[in-house]
């Protein structure tokens, strides 16, 4: 089944374009990832399939549910939730409260609180500071409760965006190996945006390379990996 | 000593009135970082929704008390629909618009509704009904504390109350401590922002416009204009105690109540204001952001 579909897809800043005709597919049950330079478009790319910045033209569907024109909190509840780059913790907020922001939609109570259990096993120390702000938390501990807070609204394609920036090797490592975890065991369709080609690359199952807004390489995950192209634009091989 | 005492609940007094207004002012400023110039209009059109439910309401014979809560529910249900639709004629479209268009929008809409009520109603003031009776167990502190003020203190107490628990606890509470703190992150959540915003208005609208009553019934008198001023006044005290947090402009409205209040008592009511406004330059020259307010409140 395809889970999610762009077909030619642009999106504007005012004027500029930053989305050229953009099309790709993503299976379900896959990890995707989408690398490129600074400024190629792949935050935008995430940006309009969540609805915040929608396309101008263009189809985005969803389970084939056209989405493109839909406002996010509708796509949300349709089970597509987006980790932003940069994290967005409500610094203000707790960390049990971010977690309960994470299932706004949801109304089952008695579901989220063993939802919430887990997320606590996968990552204990969010269940250690669960009543401390969110802002007091280091880089790491923030990437774990954003991808906890969009887990915590069972999604069924989950958009990652840089989950690694900013974060040590160890910190990146473990993240990573959750992002895994979560794919293998709650069968979660995954998106996933990196600088960090390398270690994307090693987790995904196929990649698209980005370039200037248009789509410019398409291929299975270890043949990207061996492309000379890649490596040199995107390894630093 | 009673002299004090007296200024000071008359001081306590005035604050909670401000702290009702200001509630609005920061509420609004910390969800769409917008100054709504129209909410001391709203506190006025509460008190005029007073006036006119509570005298349709004494000619039916019904008891003070009976009168006193049907009158709050209906002004702060009215005054919130005022509130919601200001917002979404006056706002809304503009949402996307530099940051002045919203400022001129929201002045623009309080001179509106100035004349829109001076027009309807009159220019003239209007004797406002005592809502609160005369308790006969504060006769022996009557010197010190009136039945009204007491009435107005725990009203805005028990109001500032079920607001903090809700904002704390509720589901929209959250939401709307989410959506003032990053609005694109609560609309990836699934926080519907709109719904957020009008949700703001309508309760600040509300504690305004009970503000408004509280107050006609404790001066007896109300007019077009009443909302100016205080609507001054209270965005002076959110602005004194850090505009966009809720606690602080609670604060910010009792000190600037009680400074004018001594003020008046102790030196003269026409000095009253230099006091209230000095008192607020001092504190912005060492705080700029207001005693409780967060310093960075440019977000990046």
């Amino acid at each position: 089944m395809t889970m999610l579909e762009l077909r030619k897809v642009s999106t504007y800043y005012g004027n500029i374009r930053v989305l050229h005709d953009l099309s790709f597919e993503v299976e379900a049950g896959e990890i995707i990832t989408l690398i490129g330079a600074n400024g190629a478009g792949k935050s935008t790319t995430l940006m309009s399939i969540s609805g915040i910045v929608p396309p101008r033209r263009g189809t985005i569907l969803f389970k084939n549910v056209p989405i493109h024109a839909m406002p996010p909190e509708k796509i949300v509840a349709l089970g597509l939730c987006q980790v932003p780059e940069g994290r967005h913790i409500f610094p203000g907020l707790t960390v049990r409260e971010n977690l309960d922001m994470g299932c706004f939609l949801r109304r089952d109570r008695k579901l989220i609180r063993e939802d919430r259990d887990y997320i606590y096993s996968l990552f204990p120390i969010l269940g250690k500071r669960q009543h401390q702000p969110g802002g007091n938390l280091s880089g790491g501990e923030q990437q774990m409760l954003a991808i906890s807070r969009a887990l915590m609204a069972r999604p069924e394609l989950l958009l990652l965006d840089e989950p690694s920036m900013g974060l040590a090797p160890l910190v990146t490592r473990q993240i990573f190996e959750i992002i895994g975890r979560i794919n293998r065991e709650n069968n979660t369709t995954i998106l996933l945006v990196e600088q960090n080609a390398n270690l994307a690359l090693k987790i995904a199952n196929r990649g698209y390379v980005l370039e200037n807004g248009r789509i410019v390489l398409h291929d299975r995950a270890p043949a990207l990996l061996r492309n000379e192209e890649v490596q040199k634009a995107y390894l630093g091989i | 000593m009673d002299y004090f005492i007296e200024l000071f609940f008359s001081g306590l007094t005035r604050g909670s009135i401000y702290a009702l207004i200001a509630l609005g002012y920061t509420m609004v400023y910390g969800i769409i970082g917008l100054i709504n110039f129209a909410h001391g209009e709203i506190y006025m059109i509460g008190a005029f929704t007073a006036l006119i439910v509570s005298t349709v309401l004494s000619i039916y014979n019904m008891p003070l008390a009976a009168i006193l809560v049907l009158t709050v529910l209906a002004s702060a249900i009215w005054a919130g629909a005022y509130g919601f639709t200001v917002e979404k004629l006056a706002y809304k479209p503009l949402r996307k618009a530099p940051r002045l268009s919203p400022l001129i929008s929201a002045i623009g809409m309080s001179i509106f509704l100035q004349n829109y009520v001076l027009l309807a109603q009159t220019p003239d003031f209007l004797p406002f009904p005592p809502l609160i009776p005369e308790f006969a167990f504060m006769e022996p502190v009557s010197g010190v504390i009136g039945s009204s003020e007491l009435v107005i203190l725990t009203m805005t107490t028990s109001l500032m109350l079920l607001l903090t628990l809700f904002i704390k606890f509720t589901r929209l509470g959250k939401a709307m401590r989410a959506t003032a703190q990053d609005r694109t992150m609560a609309r990836l959540v699934g926080i519907n922002v709109n719904m957020i915003i009008s949700a703001t208005f309508i309760i600040g609208s509300g504690l305004a416009a009970i503000g408004g009553l509280l107050i006609a019934s404790h001066i007896g008198q109300i007019n077009f204009f009443i909302g100016f001023i205080a609507g001054i006044k209270a965005f002076t005290a959110a602005v004194l105690g850090g505009i966009g947090s809720v606690p602080g402009a609670v604060l910010g409205s009792f000190i600037l109540g009680l400074t004018e209040s001594f003020a008046t008592g102790y030196v003269s009511s026409d000095y009253e204001d230099v006091f209230a406004f000095s008192l607020l330059v001092l504190i912005l020259i060492f705080r700029p952001a207001g005693l409780l307010g967060k310093s960075s409140a440019e977000k990046v």
